[in-house]
């Protein structure tokens, strides 16, 4: 690990009890969901991360606890270090804390990974949709979301599929 | 007739002041189809008059599922999505993507090729530059400057095309080195280019940098400091005219910029005429870079001969059995990466690109994140507006250099 990150893996251990993981030289650390704004206010005070990379969420379905993870990438500029929080967040009803009161960036991103995975941020001061219309049903990036595609049309059925294509008809 | 729906703004309610309910501020929307909302961006506008009271951006349009449907294709075939985004910075993408790639099954990348590289994506910057500053002068109605510009994007989207045979959506960087060598035109290509550019981008200046007009429009207008430009993930050019001397080519080298000499230009401004500023510079320092990869481009192959990654080479195809079952293998399966997560981070024209890349041991990637700079550029546009006019709008919103696709995704 890189020197530079060893006290703040350690605070980050002793203080929320999180535990870590090292892979191609990178740092992931799992901070538990209620923690989260605490760990992440730690991180901006103590530890000079002044920004917040970006948010994200990867699904692990069928897997049902903990099926996401939510992920904070951070980057400290002072420092020239970065580090990456983990959440894992249960499948049902799954939540977390906002983070817009620390990075405001959080607005915008935790508004997308409500949109694409259905993850609700609690506190969160403008909860809509960001990319999708609003009257999407779903979240298209979790994996029981099915890719969508369009039925090719041949000579011979051209008008029947025609009939149930969805676009605009004058 | 489509019955035309009456907007409802009551989901607006908590954005905009309750002057706007009462009638006595003007709600107002510009776009998703105008002119200097450069894509289709959609601005919710609160007016007092002239003056912008609230703006409230509405992104989407431009949504196109390129983080789902790369997880439905194989690392190799996903790359072709990824030109598709950023628009103005499509080798710079592919280089984000191949990197997080190279990094996730750890791959070396020869030096020739990371030279090449090198000099591709810094061609795609002041490509990417040169559109902005024509539509930043078309935004502010100095026309002739957007008619120079693309006459010199001309000359840089024909050196793309004598490499790759295509324009824009080259995906010529591939993971493990590029699709192929450049032609021996190359060379000559690239300095011509270079011989006539300093004088152009000094033809620029002498049309925009004094001009008073163009000074009254931008001078003092949509100040953005350092601290705010951290909360909100401002990163590139905007963030280096506040003052933040950041920029993950010095910071975090990657490709060899280490080995090149360039300054980062900074000023601390913070407002519209200071962005203006770092990005006319920038075209100097990428010559210098472009320069100097050229003056020392090492010879020898540009893609990795790691066979389990990288598609063997056309000539070997016919001769080697082995290379004919691993382009078989690597086009029809692709190649498996091992569980676990990467970032990899690029200055791109507009600031950080990061890729978050997992793999979860098939050929296809688990999930692809794009942490794209325009995203987090716009965002801290709705603070930078309020007060001023909807003329200095335009102003500012070209200083962000915002490329929809890069939003939406």
């Amino acid at each position: 690990m890189d020197q530079k990150l060893e006290p703040i893996v350690k605070a980050l251990q002793e203080q929320f009890a999180a535990t870590y993981e090292e892979f191609r030289g990178e740092v992931h650390v799992f901070v538990a969901a209620e923690q989260i704004v605490e760990a992440l206010t730690l991180l901006r005070d103590k530890f000079d991360f002044e920004m917040l990379s970006t948010i994200t969420a990867s699904d692990y379905y069928p897997q049902r606890s903990p099926r996401f993870h939510v992920i904070y990438q951070l980057s400290s500029l002072a420092k020239n270090v970065t580090v990456q929080l983990r959440v894992p967040v249960n499948g049902d009803q799954p939540k977390v804390l906002t983070a817009t009161r620390v990075y405001e960036t959080a607005n915008w991103r935790e508004r997308e990974v409500f949109d694409m995975f259905g993850i609700e941020f609690e506190g969160h001061p403008d909860p809509r949709r960001i990319l999708m219309p609003e009257d999407t049903e779903g979240h298209p990036l979790r994996k029981d979301f099915p890719l969508g595609y369009e039925e090719p049309q041949f000579t011979f059925n051209f008008e029947e599929i025609d009939l149930r294509k969805p676009y605009a008809k004058e | 007739m489509t019955q035309i729906e009456e907007v409802n703004y009551e989901q607006y309610r908590h954005l905009v002041s309750e002057r706007a309910f009462t009638g006595e501020t003007m709600l107002l929307n510009m776009g998703p189809q105008h002119p200097s909302t450069h894509g289709v961006l959609r601005l919710l506008l609160e007016l007092d008059g002239e003056v912008i009271v609230n703006a409230v951006p509405d992104i989407g349009f431009l949504h196109t599922g390129v983080e789902k449907n790369m997880e439905a294709k194989t690392y190799l075939k996903a790359e072709v999505m990824s030109d598709r985004l950023d628009y103005m910075n499509n080798l710079g993408n592919n280089l984000a993507y191949c990197m997080a790639v190279e990094k996730l099954v750890e791959l070396d990348v020869p030096p020739r090729a990371q030279a090449l590289r090198v000099i591709l994506v810094e061609l795609q910057r002041i490509a990417s530059h040169l559109v902005w500053i024509g539509t930043f002068g078309l935004d502010l109605a100095a026309m002739s400057v957007f008619l120079y510009a693309f006459r010199e994007r001309e000359q840089i989207l024909d050196i793309f095309e004598l490499c790759s045979g295509q324009r824009m959506m080259t995906t010529f960087i591939r993971p493990g080195g590029l699709w192929r060598d450049v032609p021996v035109e190359f060379e000559t290509a690239v300095r011509n280019f270079l011989k006539i550019f300093p004088k152009r981008v000094d033809e620029y200046e002498a049309l925009l940098t004094k001009n008073p007009l163009f000074l009254d429009r931008l001078l003092g207008i949509g100040k953005l400091d350092a601290a705010t430009a951290l909360q909100h993930g401002v990163t590139g050019p905007m963030l280096r005219a506040s003052g933040v001397k950041w920029d993950l080519r010095k910071a975090r080298p990657y490709m060899g910029y280490e080995q090149y000499d360039f300054d980062i230009p900074v000023r601390t401004e913070g407002d519209t005429y200071a962005r203006y500023l770092v990005r006319v510079q920038e075209f100097r320092e990428s010559m210098k870079i472009i320069e100097q990869a050229l003056n020392k481009l090492p010879m020898g192959p540009v893609r990795s001969d790691n066979r389990k990654f990288v598609p063997p080479p056309r000539s070997e195809i016919g001769v080697s059995m082995e290379a004919l079952i691993h382009h078989f293998k690597l086009w029809t399966e692709g190649f498996s990466a091992p569980k676990g997560s990467v970032y990899s981070a690029v200055e791109s024209p507009r600031g950080e690109l990061g890729v978050y890349l997992e793999g979860d041991g098939g050929p296809k990637p688990h999930r692809v994140h794009w942490r794209t700079p325009s995203f987090s550029n716009l965002s801290v546009v709705p603070k930078l507006v309020k007060g001023h006019l909807v003329a200095d709008l335009v102003a500012i919103l070209a200083s962000t250099d915002i490329v929809l696709g890069d939003i939406d995704r």
